[in-house]
């Protein structure tokens, strides 16, 4: 099954890091080398900041550009893996490993797929 | 934090696509036995299966170009174990050059070569070669991409496609299960009689897993998966050619056929689901249907009952009625009170269920559906609020089969099965 891991975070929490922030880079960089090497990595990308976000809406057919994030909260998408892996077990294992898992809190979702049983 | 996986382009894949049909088939079928050849020659088996790879590349390169040599087989031979001379030879230099010390492989981590004369020259190692590949010490996804390319002669990029993984990601697992082989010290030999019939239920779970792969796939960017569904069945009939007596491996074999046999018939020109009650069964491959069909029942008269069997007898019932309310329902619900005797599996129990709705109508079905709620294998599972839904609206009550097709449409990870159940809860709307 395929799963994408997101990692949320907030800039309280980053700030906190203080100078732990390359050990914590270091653990992130040993643990995706660990999911390359067991052919679970499919891929994965950092977010910028959302102070750089943009939100586009469509209202009387007209696109209205804003700044911000669609969803005003404290808490952002900072980044996601997509993993592939033999259970859920294991992908939960992984989740609990990433360790932004410690700070704030990361969410496991399975991808939809284009394949389907007999129903 | 994460850098995309670079891509790895294969360049070989390309002129694997564009081949000829004859030439590749021919290379696919030629591919295990050559492995074969290499490693009872040579030992090292992750070794030979790249040289084999790299010498199949060439082949498709030079064959459809200056023609087919004489012997094929013999050219492949001849050409893989160059590459891996050269690639010892080069592994030697380099060692040397390091000033390691120039310890050869031990003697462990090669395989026993059989004993020269004991077998035919032209021996087909295909079925050590599967065996092999569905070790149990790998995961299903690993035996499933190695049998695909050891056995199935697949680049890694078209095994990659199928599985919609990036290149990298499976050449990494094609690696790390050859290395889980060697590190095994499995020899290159049929598995012990002992052990033979549980590793022979490895092997053909490996198949229908790459059959069911590409039979669920349903339309559109994943075609190349479709042709999954092509592969495990050439590789379920290479299977029954060396173990013809086996009634389990017939067993798959009709099952994969009399399943593929509805294929066209499975969705409609717009990708959409159309379950098995709606299909034109005009479009339904009577060919491939008469096949299972004298396929199972000659097995059933003779061999051992097995679940592959079972399978295959309800897909023959369905496939003989010439419409849906031919059907010979009862017959279909005594195979799988058979099938639930002999298997543990809720997901049969869930089939059991419909065809007992057809047989003693739907509050039967929904009576035998409440005792999976219990069951944390099937409790949340889609399909058991699908089944229930499909129950529910077979027995008139609009309201809750609309809620549980709902509910199925949630907690489905499937597109095409998500859009088909919301609609069924769209036409019950109120």
């Amino acid at each position: 099954m395929k799963y994408m891991l997101m990692i949320y975070s907030n800039p309280e929490t980053v700030q906190a890091l203080g100078e732990d922030l390359d050990a914590v880079m270091a653990e992130v960089d040993g643990l995706m080398a660990e999911l390359t090497e067991s052919g679970e990595w499919l891929g994965g990308e950092a977010l910028a900041d959302p102070v750089n976000a943009k939100t586009v809406r469509i209202r009387d057919g007209v696109p209205v550009v804003t700044d911000g994030p669609f969803v005003e909260a404290k808490e952002h998408l900072a980044g996601y893996c997509l993993l592939e892996c033999d259970s859920l077990e294991r992908a939960l294992e992984i989740a609990a490993r990433w360790p932004d898992a410690r700070f704030m809190g990361v969410e496991l979702r399975p991808l939809m797929n284009g394949s389907a049983d007999e129903v | 934090m994460p850098a995309a996986a670079a891509p790895c382009p294969d360049a070989g894949a390309g002129a694997r696509m564009t081949v000829g049909a004859g030439v590749e088939d021919l290379l696919r079928e030629l591919a295990p036995r050559v492995i074969g050849a290499l490693v009872r020659r040579y030992g090292h088996f992750d070794e030979c299966e790249d040289a084999v790879q790299e010498a199949l590349l060439e082949a498709a390169v030079q064959w459809p170009a200056q023609g087919v040599p004489g012997s094929p087989r013999g050219w492949l031979i001849t050409v893989a174990s160059r590459r891996l001379t050269d690639q010892w030879r080069s592994d030697a230099a380099r060692r040397r050059r390091e000033e390691t010390v120039a310890a050869r492989t031990p003697q462990e981590e090669f395989f026993a070569p059989g004993p020269e004369g004991e077998r035919p020259p032209d021996q087909d190692d295909t079925l050590t070669l599967l065996f092999l590949c569905c070790h149990p010490e790998l995961s299903p996804a690993s035996q499933v991409a190695l049998t695909l390319r050891a056995v199935g002669g697949l680049t890694t990029a078209q095994i990659a496609r199928a599985f919609m993984v990036p290149e990298a990601t499976m050449a990494q697992r094609i690696s790390r299960a050859k290395q889980r082989i060697k590190a095994s010290g499995v020899g290159f030999a049929l598995p012990p009689e002992p052990e033979r019939a549980g590793r022979l239920r490895v092997v053909l779970h490996v198949l229908y897993l790459i059959f069911n792969e590409g039979y669920t796939t349903t339309s559109g960017p994943d075609l190349h998966r479709a042709e999954l569904t092509g592969e495990a069945i050439r590789l379920a009939r290479a299977l029954r050619r060396l173990l013809p007596d086996d009634g389990e491996v017939a067993g798959l074999l009709a099952l994969m056929l009399l399943t593929d046999a509805r294929r066209d018939a499975r969705t409609g020109p717009d990708g959409s689901l159309i379950p098995l009650a709606e299909q034109d069964r005009g479009r339904w491959d009577r060919k491939a249907i008469a096949e299972g069909v004298a396929l199972i029942t000659e097995t059933l008269a003779r061999a051992p009952l097995g679940p592959y069997q079972v399978q295959a007898a309800i897909a023959a019932v369905h496939d003989e009625a010439a419409r849906a309310e031919d059907t010979d329902w009862p017959q279909i619900l005594a195979l799988f009170e058979l099938l639930e005797r002999i298997s543990d599996n809720p997901m049969v129990t869930l089939n059991r269920a419909v065809a007992l709705a057809m047989v003693r109508g739907p509050r039967a079905g929904l009576d035998l559906l409440a005792a999976l709620d219990a069951d944390d294998r099937v409790a949340s599972h889609h399909r058991l609020a699908a089944v229930r839904g499909h129950l529910l609206e077979m027995a008139g009550d609009a309201d809750a089969a609309r809620d549980c097709y709902t509910l199925a449409a949630r907690r489905t990870t499937s597109l095409p099965e998500q859009r088909y159940l919301m609609g069924r809860a769209a036409r019950l709307a109120r």
